[in-house]
């Protein structure tokens, strides 16, 4: 599946709800499902920057595909690093590197988190886009 | 029963609980804003025609009614600045730079903490903090060790810390400041929303105040200078207004308060203080201390019911602001979640990171109120808490 189509499927959940909360509550419930990360890799260096809370990620690749895996010590962030990581984990390097994209835009997250965590989310996908470009 | 004279509270349903970042103005300060630029828009201090003269009156009699407010001995002492951050980086920078040493509490907020890295001091070197013990409580014993070992030093202390609402006895630490040739001065953001304060009371020697936390507009504020030290402190800046002669070889300036208020002024912001004082004048402080109390203690009760919540200090010595976690939660999830509730509260660090740090936390949920909540704010943040909770329980 295009990563055009994983946002416009993310999308079409988050508007399933027309009240705010409802939304955070599926956000929340989105968080429960990602696999734990393994604290050796809740380092520093994994650490994404412009997050008020603290959201790791680790990249791995196999054959010509990048798979994601990350985490926050936050329960909604947890559920931004879900959808983010079901949006652009297991993409080829190239599907990867052509993204260009306002991912708090496409997913009109402006209308539910704050600027502050709107900067974090934008921080998820410049460390996706550092570890492709690595890649 | 006093949001009717607060016009915020007719236009919104917030639940307003973050009083001591910024409180609401009453209706009369939003007014003589209005009143300004319609009616009177002019210089101060300059031009003598008639609307001038009154935006300089009006202007002066906000420094009248400041100086009365907290007791100063004469208008001189009061210098308009653009609020407490303002007033400490001044006093910091024209004043304290020559002192060896500088006494900080361990709960001061980054504006009483920064103007001194700024100087190229830290922690044992030109900067000395004294220890906190249970309950938040201002280590005395520690503080009097310092300035034994640190005479003639500069005590600059929080009078009630933003993040936490302890009261700090700041008549006991200028006199025992005093005792070993100490100057004072006193970070009095969180002050005058809460209490009284009288200079010749405390005598202090510098007190830095708020305007916007204390029901003015925001961008303004004060620092009162002890009469003694007029004439020590040097000018900050200087520009129009603060001259008395010049050429291009030199200067004089003028005497306080003008030689420290250079350029054009917040005109508005001034007398807009100016009404927020006499606004509390007619409410009196003898009832904002017994609604707050009460508020506050219904508050504390009630957050004391909620299960897995964490304070770090009791409510002994403390107005203001209540600071809690919960165990195993994020602050930061329980305030996007109440924010969605209508609950206007702050969580993070509240500037004030190096507490934070002490007590290994992040940050807090911090409740500040103001003696215009009341129960009925209280039983709806406990409402939104609990739906928060639920939310975020595995």
């Amino acid at each position: 599946m295009s990563i055009e189509k994983r946002v416009e499927d993310i999308k079409e959940d988050l508007e399933f709800f027309e009240d705010e909360l409802q939304k955070y509550e599926y956000i929340i419930d989105l968080g429960k499902k990602l696999d734990p990360l393994d604290e050796k890799y809740q380092i520093p260096a994994n650490l994404v920057h412009g997050c008020t809370s603290q959201v790791w990620l680790i990249c791995e690749q196999v054959d010509n595909k990048l798979i994601f895996k990350g985490t926050s010590d936050a329960i909604i962030v947890k559920g931004l690093v879900y959808m983010i990581l079901q949006i652009f984990s297991d993409s080829t390097i190239e599907e990867l590197k052509d993204v260009d994209m306002d991912i708090v835009h496409e997913l009109n997250l402006s209308e539910i988190i704050t600027p502050n965590r709107q900067s974090g989310v934008i921080g998820m996908i410049k460390k996706i886009k550092e570890y492709t470009l690595k890649a | 029963m006093f949001k009717k004279d607060f016009t915020y509270f007719e236009n919104s349903d917030i639940v307003y609980l973050d009083n001591a970042a910024t409180t609401q103005k009453p209706k009369a300060v939003v007014d003589s804003q209005i009143e300004y630029y319609e009616e009177y828009c002019a210089n101060t201090h300059r031009s003598n025609f008639g609307d001038a003269n009154k935006a300089t009156l009006k202007f002066e009699n906000a420094r009248k009614t400041l100086k009365e407010f907290i007791n100063a001995k004469n208008k001189e002492e009061i210098i308009f600045t653009k609020g407490v951050t303002e007033s400490i980086n001044f006093i910091a920078s024209s004043y304290a730079k020559d002192f060896k040493t500088i006494i900080i509490s361990s709960l001061e907020h980054h504006s009483n903490i920064v103007p001194w890295h700024m100087q190229g001091r830290s922690l044992g070197n030109g900067l000395e903090v004294v220890k906190y013990n249970k309950n938040l409580n201002f280590d005395m014993e520690h503080f009097e060790e310092l300035l034994k070992e640190n005479p003639k030093s500069f005590v600059s202390i929080t009078h009630i810390s933003n993040a936490f609402g302890k009261i700090h006895d700041i008549k006991q630490i200028i006199s025992i400041a005093h005792k070993y040739d100490s100057v004072v001065m006193i970070d009095g953001a969180q002050s005058l929303a809460h209490m009284k304060v009288d200079m010749q009371e405390l005598d202090v020697d510098f007190f830095a105040i708020s305007g916007h936390k204390t029901f003015a507009p925001t961008g303004v504020g004060a620092i009162y200078i002890k009469e003694k030290y007029l004439k020590d402190v040097k000018a900050y800046q200087t520009g129009g207004a603060t001259i008395d002669q010049v050429d291009f070889n030199s200067s004089t300036l003028l005497d306080s308060p003008y030689k420290f208020e250079a350029g054009t002024q917040n005109i508005a912001g001034v007398i807009g203080f100016g009404e927020a004082l006499e606004y509390l004048n007619h409410i009196g402080y003898e009832n904002i201390e017994t609604i707050e109390k009460d508020v506050f203690n219904y508050l504390n009760q009630e957050l004391k019911k909620l299960p897995n919540i964490e304070f770090y200090n009791d409510i002994s010595d403390s107005i203001g602001s209540r600071s809690f976690n919960f165990k195993g939660l994020i602050h930061d999830d329980v305030g996007i979640l109440v924010d969605k509730m209508k609950i206007a509260l702050r969580v993070g660090h509240h500037c004030a990171q190096p507490i934070m740090k002490s007590l290994n936390i992040k940050g807090t949920i911090r409740v500040s109120i103001s003696f215009y909540n009341d129960y009925s704010d209280v039983d709806k943040l406990i409402l939104a808490l609990k739906k928060a909770l639920k939310m975020l329980e595995n």
